[in-house]
Order: structure tokens, then sequence, then C-alpha cells
């Protein structure tokens, strides 16, 4: 019994895409900040993958994922109708959400599909959303009708500058930060050098920053510590604990070397399947 | 009398093995089981003692005695259903059983000569009569007319325990719904101990087995997450097991853990064994390429550990132990495959920190040096620092293997369940039955790291529980 694709679309054609699942009893149970383990086929891997929408009455949820290796270009190859072998969750520490005034949504990249739901908790309990969302360029931009619908106050930043500010989210998110006086909170998911900068500025204000850990997972149900970073100086499971931590205490340096361990075998995979994917056509 | 007194006891009959230098590079299994002949020679040395003590030992009760008999008489059959009728995975106890603390400890004969070997015979019968109809197996009945449409139990994690629990049950026609957070059952069975050890082909015969009793195996469900002990209880569920294990991995709370290159046994095992990394590129799981391994710890864990490294191409794998040999918790035959195949053994060595080149990935570690002091409460003798000797040893891979944690995701979502002091599910030790009526637990999550058949035996016990309530 698989999970199937019940619609499929290409948001970045190539680079990023979103499906709906068909998975009721995960969407029953989803709350923003959750991920689930997607596994594409027999030989696949286990890839965590964030939950950036779900429709409770359908049964669906929705994932956005960027292609960057062998698990997600295999993903993407499939289409509308096609299944998923194994899709397991909701899991993680859902996004700890109350009413506390005005808060900041950082997206990046990919990472503004996941903030979204995010966004979208702050919204309904009633807070103050502010949405900064950044793209190289104005084509990679996601998400921002779907954030606009709901999110009055929406900011975007371009490196290019071919939309919004030319400049980083973060060029954005101190200008914010200096003329509002109560942000409660800032939320930033993205690349990790992204909610590493985010943290960086948020320090000096001394704001509550909440950022989303992309750690290498094998089971995300806290059976292997793979996903482990060190937070606040202690060693905390990615997958159990957070995903998200205070990104005040997070070591970044730590996290962007674990995520190179399997940089070798992973370039290995890929460049195979580009073989295999030519060979097909 | 004067006919025993005449026997002369034989030597207890060598298993046969898969070469150790070959070996040492695939996944296949070691130990190679008995031919009939062999099979038939060491069950002739079984006494057939009037108080059979190897029984005792079982933890799962099994009639030793009968089905060495029964093997002895050729009746195989007859052996396989006198073991099928206390334990629902004799091909995996045959293979993972430390039969030398249990059964084969007791055997009388070991008292002079050495135990019948057991386990071998177990595993013999298991392999050589493939269940035909699981359902007679199971209930020693010739059907399963007792099907009940209106009673059902769920197991939460698909591990040993919650095997037999299913197996036990489904055998009674009560409709068993196991949940499995993982994509495959099994439980450490398929991500824990490793092929060449007991193959995944085993496990899933025996998994076959139970399906055709009628147990529905639902992988993916988290308990917990994808659904909740109050979920089940709703959904009108009249009893439930949770056997989840023992789960979280420990690591040290040594400077350097987090280097890349450290990896706990369970993450390793786990790339391996259900990721398949030994068929990668294959297979898309990867597993870290190293050529110099530390193995911290010493039960079966870290032996499994260290001879899945090796066979994954390391050139050199060491187990790095604080105590001495004779202290070393893994099953005497697995300590001693293990250096067969090459695997050195450091005894008398803590860690104490990691050191990691400027990408931060591991180059060394640092142990200090122990004698062995007086025994601590575990009754083995205590390591003691040896001042100011420390030692580097190179390696590019440590595999931290010394035990886990209950693992926190069902335990938080269930406050009502009551734990004790380290955390594990308080459970009744003659019902498992938990601090919620109905609500039964057993295997690891409740005792900590433990045996296969320690789990089993706790499952068989919730399990005649559970069906003397419904039934
Ligand atoms: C909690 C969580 C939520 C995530 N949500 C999203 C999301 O919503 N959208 C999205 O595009 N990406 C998300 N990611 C990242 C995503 O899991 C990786 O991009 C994906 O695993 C890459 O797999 P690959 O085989 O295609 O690439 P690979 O070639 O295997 O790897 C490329 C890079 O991806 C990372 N990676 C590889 N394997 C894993 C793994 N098993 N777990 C985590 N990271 C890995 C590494 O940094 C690696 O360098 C999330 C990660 C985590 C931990
Ligand atoms: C590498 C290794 C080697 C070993 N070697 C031996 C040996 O040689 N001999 C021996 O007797 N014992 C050995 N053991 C120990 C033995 O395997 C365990 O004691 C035994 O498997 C415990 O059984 P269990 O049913 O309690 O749990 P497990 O086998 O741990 O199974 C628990 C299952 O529950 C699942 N689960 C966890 N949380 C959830 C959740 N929230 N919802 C749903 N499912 C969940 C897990 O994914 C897992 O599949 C070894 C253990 C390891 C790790
Ligand atoms: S104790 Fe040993 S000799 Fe006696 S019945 Fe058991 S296996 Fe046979
Ligand atoms: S992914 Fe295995 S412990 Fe978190």
């Amino acid at each position: 019994m698989g999970y199937t694709i019940v619609k499929k679309e290409e948001l970045i054609p190539g680079q990023t895409s979103m499906v709906v699942i068909d998975a009721p009893q995960i969407a029953k149970k989803a709350k923003p900040g959750n991920f689930v383990m997607i596994r594409t086929s027999e030989k696949g891997e286990r890839v965590p993958l964030t939950i950036a929408d779900c429709d409770k009455d359908a049964g669906t949820i929705t994932i956005v994922f960027l292609v960057v290796g062998k698990s997600t270009a295999e993903m993407n190859a499939l289409n509308e109708g096609d299944e998923f072998m194994d899709v397991c969750g909701p899991l993680g520490k859902p996004t700890h959400i109350e009413k506390s005034g005005t808060v900041i949504c950082v997206g990046g990249g990919t990472g503004i599909a996941a903030m979204h739901h995010i966004a979208k908790g702050h919204v309904e309990a009633g807070n103050r959303v502010i949405a900064i969302v950044g793209a190289r360029s104005k084509d990679l931009l996601l998400f921002c009708t779907e954030l606009s619908s709901f999110c009055p106050e929406l900011r975007i930043a371009t490196d290019d500058g071919s939309e919004g500010h030319k400049g980083f989210v973060t060029e954005v998110l101190l200008d914010i930060l200096e003329t509002e006086d109560d942000v409660a909170e800032v939320v930033a998911i993205g690349p990790v050098p992204m909610m590493e900068a985010v943290s960086n500025v948020t320090r000096p204000f001394e704001v509550k920053t909440t950022v989303s850990l992309n750690s290498i997972m094998v089971d995300g149900i806290g059976m292997c510590g793979a996903c482990r970073c060190t937070v606040g100086g202690e060693t905390l499971f990615a997958c159990v604990d957070g995903p998200e931590f205070d990104g005040h205490k997070v070591d970044f340096a730590e996290l962007k070397a674990r995520l190179w361990q399997f940089k070798e075998q992973e370039e290995e995979s890929m460049e195979r399947f580009s073989k295999e994917c030519r060979c097909d056509v | 009398m004067s006919d025993k007194k005449k026997k002369v006891v034989r030597p207890r009959t060598p298993m046969p093995h898969q070469d150790a230098m070959k070996r040492g590079t695939n996944f296949s299994e070691v130990a190679l089981g008995y031919s009939r002949e062999q099979a038939l020679v060491e069950a002739e040395r079984c006494l057939q003692c009037k108080k059979p003590l190897c029984q005792d030992g079982c933890p799962v009760n099994i009639d030793i005695k009968g089905f060495i008999a029964a093997l002895v008489d050729e009746d195989l059959k007859g052996a396989y259903d006198v073991i099928r009728k206390t334990n629902s995975l004799p091909a995996v106890c045959g293979r993972v059983c430390p039969q030398e603390t249990q059964c084969e400890g007791k055997c009388i004969l070991g008292k002079k000569h050495e135990p019948v070997a057991i386990g071998r015979l177990e595993r013999y019968v298991a392999d050589t009569y493939a269940a035909e109809s699981a359902c007679e197996e199971v209930t020693d009945l010739s059907t399963c007319a007792l099907e009940r449409d209106d009673l059902k139990v769920a197991c939460i994690g698909a591990g040993p325990a919650s095997l037999t629990v299913a197996g036990y049950l489904a055998g009674r026609g009560i409709k068993v719904d196991v949940f499995e957070a993982l994509h495959e059952p099994g439980g450490v069975l398929v991500y824990g101990i490793p092929e060449f050890r007991l193959p995944k082909s085993i496990v899933a015969r025996e998994l076959g087995g139970l399906e055709e009793l009628g147990v529905s195996f639902h992988t993916n469900w988290v308990g917990g997450k994808t659904i909740t002990i109050q979920d089940m209880l709703e959904q009108g569920y009249n009893a439930i097991f949770i056997g989840v294990g023992a789960g979280l991995p420990r690591f040290l709370k040594i400077p350097g853990e987090n280097l890349v290159g450290v990896f706990s046994a369970n993450e390793y095992l786990t790339r391996v064994n259900l990721g398949r990394a030994y068929e990668f590129p294959n297979y898309d799981t990867p597993a870290y390429n190293a050529r110099r391994v530390a193995v911290i710890g010493a039960g079966n864990v870290a032996m499994d550990a260290a001879r899945t490294a090796l066979r994954m191409g390391a050139d050199e794998v060491s187990i790095v132990y604080r105590r001495s040999e004779d202290e070393m918790p893994a099953r005497r035959e697995e300590i001693e495959h293990a250096v067969e195949e090459g695997v050195r053994i450091r005894c008398l060595c803590g860690p104490l920190s990691f050191h990691g080149d400027d990408k931060g990935c591991l180059k060394a570690m640092t142990v200090q040096k122990m004698e062995l002091g007086e025994p601590d409460e575990s009754g083995r003798c205590s390591p003691v620092c040896l001042d100011g000797e420390t030692e580097q040893i190179p390696c590019d891979m440590a595999i931290i293997a010394v035990g886990t944690r209950p693992n926190p995701i069902l335990l938080e979502a269930t406050p009502e369940l009551g734990l004790n002091k380290w955390g594990y599910i308080e459970a009744d030790p003659e019902t498992g039955e938990t601090s919620m009526p109905n609500v039964f637990a057993g295997g690891d999550i409740v005792t900590g790291a433990a045996t296969v058949i320690s789990a089993m035996g706790a499952g068989r016990r919730a399990a005649k529980e559970i069906a003397d309530r419904l039934l």
C-alpha cells in the first residue's frame, strides 16, 4: 500500500516541486513544524521533508522539495497518480505557537514552504505576522500568493534585485528590528547559512529566535542519533527534541560539517542516477 | 545402569562455519547450520534427564528434552511442534539466543563435559521444517475455528516482544494489528542484527508465518504520533501491547563526540541493515567509508558493529573496552567470531576525547588506560584509571555502542503511563500490565536493552494474560 500523489506542481521546473500526498492518518495529526520521512521505492533512502500544509478533510499533506540529489530527483520523477512507497509521520515536535504579539517569519529558498505553514499557525493564533521571503531571483520565489492570502505584511528580498529588496533577507529583518519595538519572536527556515545569519542579526536585539534544523536523519524517530546537534552545549536529537531550536544556542559550524558527511556517496548516487535517466530516453 | 556407564560421552558436534578469511568480506551467514547427520549425532548426546534443567534455563520454557527426543526419532514435525508450542520465532532464537547462559548453561552434561548444542538443534529443526500450516503450528489445534470477529488487539512496535504477542493471540483466533514506525517489521532483528548473523530471509519467513495466521502489519505508523494509545482505546481495541524496544542511543558525553565520523552503533547498523548500505550504490542509503575504525563497548551490539565495519571494507577494526575480556557482555561465540575475522580487542581503555581535523572529521581518539579493581554492583570487576596513562589511537571512524535510553516518542504522548526510575515502562512482572488497564508492555522498553528471548518471554506472559481475560 503506497501513498498516492494526488497533485503535483513543478514550482520551479526541474528544481522545486510541490506534491500533495494522500495520507489521511498523517493529515489528521499534522501540526505546523512537523515533518515526514519519505522513501520513494524499495531501494530508496528515507528522506525527511517538512509538512508544508495539510488538509484534514481531504486527508492530504503537502510537501515542497528542492531537487538536490538522487532521492529528491527520484521523487521529482514521479507524477500525479504515482505512489511513494513509504510516508511516515507526522514527526518532530510541532512549532510552539501561542498568542504572543508580533512574529517575524523569515523563509529562504525551499524553506519558504515550511515557513508558510508556521506563519499560518501564528496568524490563526492571533499574532501579527510579518513574513520575509528571500531567494536568489524572482523566479525562485515560492508561495508568495499563498502567503499574502493570509498575511498582509509580506516583504521580499532577492539577491539580484529582480523583486523587492536587492540583497539578503537579513537586511530586511534588520530594518524591521530597528523600527519595531516589541517583536516577540523571529522564526527562520531555510538554508543553514541563512538561519545562522538571522540568528546573528537578532542576537543583539535579544529577540527569541527559532530555527528549524535540517540535519541528516536516518530513522526520524530517535533511534539512530544521526540527527544530533549541539544546542546550548548539550547534544540534542533534531528528530525528537526538534527540529526547531533556539537559534542563539545552535552550534551551526558543527551542523554544517555534519551535513557534508556523505558527500562522496551522494555524488556517486547522483551521477549514476543521471546516467540511468539518460539511458531511458 | 550398566548401559549408561558404558556410554562414552562424545564431544559436542562442531558447527560448520563459512571460512573466517572469506567471510570477513561478505554478508552471507557465518554459521552454516548442521546437516541432518550432524543434528542426529548431536541430538543423541542428550541424556533425556528426568529433571531437565535446560528447560528451566529457557525464558520461554521450551520442552527441550521433548523436542530432542522427537529429533532422535527423526520425527522432524514432532520436534518442530514441540518448539512452536512455546516459541514463535525458533529460527531466530536458534541463531541469536545466548544459550551458553540459558538452556545450555544449565544442561547437566555441561557439568563434566560440553553441554548439548541446544541452540544449534533448535535452528536445525526450525530451518528444516519450515512452517506448512502456521495455524496448526502455533495453536497445536488443527484449525483456527476459534476465530473471533469481536475481539481485536493492537501491538505497538514489531520487534520480538510484539511478534510473540501477535503470534500467540492470532493463534487463538484474535485479530491482531501490529503498528511499526519503520518501513519494515522485525525490530532489532532487521535493523540491528546483521545479515551475516541473522539473514533477513529467515526473519521474513517467520513474519510470513504470522501473516498467514491473520496478523496485519501496519508499517510507517508511529505510536504516539500517527496513532496514540488513546486513539486505539477509542477505536475499540480490547487490549494494547507496547513493545517499542529501548530506542535512543547513549553517547559518552566526551569532547568531540559530534565530529563527522563518530556514529552510534544504531545509526551505523541501521544504515547497513535496514538501508542495505552494503549494497550501495545499488541501494541509496550510504554508510561512511573508513579505514581505521574504533568500536567503543563490548556487547553484542559492539561485536556486530565491528564485524560489519570489517565487511564494509575497513583495514583495521578495534574494540575498545574499559574492562577486561572476561567482563565483555557479548556472547562468547560472537567475540570468538570477531577475533577470528581480524577484529582487534583493546581492553582496559576508556575513551576520553575525540579529535578532528579542520573540516570537523574524526582523526584520533584519546583513551585512558585502566586496571581492574574491586567488583562493582554488577558483580564485574570495576575499571580503575591509571593516572596519567593515556594513549592516542588514530581512527577515522568511531562507533559508540554503550547502550540505549528509553525512546521518548510514545511515552511523551502517553503521560498516564507509569515509568520506573530509569524511565522505562513499569509493568507487572507476571502479567505485563502497565498502570493503564488493559495496556500491556514488555521487552526492552520495560527491562532496558536485554535479549530477544527475554522480550519474547515477556510477550508470552502478556499474551497469555490477554487471552485469559478476553476468551
Ligand atoms: C526535518 C527536516 C525537514 C526538511 N524539510 C525539507 C523540505 O521541506 N524541503 C526540502 O527541499 N528539503 C527539506 N529537508 C532537506 C532534505 O531532507 C534533503 O534535501 C534531502 O534529504 C536530500 O536528499 P537527496 O538524496 O536528494 O540528496 P543527497 O545527494 O543525498 O544530499 C544532498 C544534501 O542533503 C542533505 N541530506 C542528505 N541526506 C539527508 C537526510 N537523510 N536527511 C537530511 N538531510 C540530508 C545533506 O546536506 C546533503 O549534503 C529537510 C530536512 C530535515 C532534517
Ligand atoms: C545490534 C544488536 C545485536 C543484538 N544481538 C543480540 C543477540 O545476539 N542475542 C539476543 O538475544 N539479543 C540481541 N540483541 C538484543 C535484542 O535484539 C533485543 O533485546 C530485542 O530485540 C528486544 O525486543 P523488543 O521487541 O523489546 O524491541 P525491538 O526489537 O527493539 O523492536 C521494537 C520495534 O518497535 C519500533 N518502534 C519504536 N518506537 C515505536 C513507536 N513509537 N511506534 C511504533 N513502533 C515503534 C521499532 O522501530 C522496532 O521495530 C541485540 C541488539 C542489537 C541492537
Ligand atoms: S539438561 Fe542437557 S542432557 Fe539433560 S535433557 Fe536438557 S539438553 Fe538433554
Ligand atoms: S534521525 Fe535517527 S535519531 Fe534522529
